[in-house]
């Protein structure tokens, strides 16, 4: 049975106390140092995140073993307002090529020294285009098993 | 399309979400999901109700029993997975930024 999935997008914002330039920076050439370990796609332990500071640049982790997983890719990149990032992640946490869900960050001065980041992840329906290859892999030993482990983790330590 | 906060409080509940698991390698009824858990029937018929409700599983009848599955319509699931997942990493980004900020 096909049916259309229209899932809303993920909307989240955070005020941090620091000028936009740096919010921006903090962000992008510093995902290494924030984004959460516990949360990656590589087989060794996760080293870094990088996000190459160009349109087109590629969003990638690096784990210890030296090895590189691709993320995504920078499809915005105008610093310090507006930073979009195709997240190409699918259902089972795997790199797919051939999609794109978007992370939509704008960095919005509320002062001198405070910055409200507004970030909307969208087109999460995508995850969901082929419904006949997301019940097989619902049905694979290997299926859903990385991402709910994932929301274990992340709900233990909550 | 079951609600989203929904979805996120039915998986947020630590047994519910191993009921929710066992299903991952295929349809069972609620005996075969009870085998394999310190829970009664009764106990995982209600978490399968809540489940249900959410459009985290749905159920079919075979033969003479009734067994459960993954909705696979059930993208809340996922979806309410990045939404809490975005929630710890900003957070994250947050601390990082105050913390940065102290050490100029």
């Amino acid at each position: 049975m096909q049916r259309t999935i229209m899932p809303a997008p993920v909307r989240k914002s955070v005020r941090v106390s620091a000028p936009r330039e740096r919010a921006f920076e903090v962000f992008t050439a510093g995902i290494g140092r924030w984004w959460p370990k516990t949360h990656h796609i590589g087989a060794a332990d996760l080293d870094t995140h990088v996000i190459e500071p160009r349109q087109g640049g590629r969003w990638f982790e690096r784990c210890v073993d030296g090895s590189e997983c691709e993320v995504g890719k920078v499809l915005v990149w105008d610093p310090p307002a507006r930073l979009v990032l195709a997240w190409q992640l699918n259902a089972d946490w795997k790199y797919d090529p051939n999609l794109i869900t978007e992370v939509d960050v704008q960095f919005i001065a509320e002062s001198a020294s405070d910055t409200r980041v507004e970030l909307e992840h969208r087109n999460l329906e995508r995850m969901g285009d082929g419904v006949d290859t997301i019940r097989q892999k619902i049905d694979a030993p290997d299926g859903w098993g990385a991402l709910l482990q994932l929301f274990a983790q992340s709900a233990t330590q909550a | 399309m079951a609600n989203v906060n929904s979805a996120l409080a039915a998986l947020s509940d630590p047994t519910r979400r191993q009921v929710f698991q066992r299903l991952q390698s295929g349809a069972l009824s609620v005996g075969e999901i009870a085998q394999d858990l310190p829970v009664s029937r009764p106990a995982v018929s209600q978490h399968l109700k809540v489940l249900k409700d959410a459009g985290l599983v749905a159920d079919r009848a075979e033969g003479a029993r009734r067994v459960y599955h993954i909705d696979p319509r059930g993208l809340a699931a996922i979806r309410a997975w990045l939404d809490q997942f975005w929630d710890v990493a900003l957070e994250a980004y947050a601390a990082e930024v105050t913390r940065s900020e102290k050490e100029r």
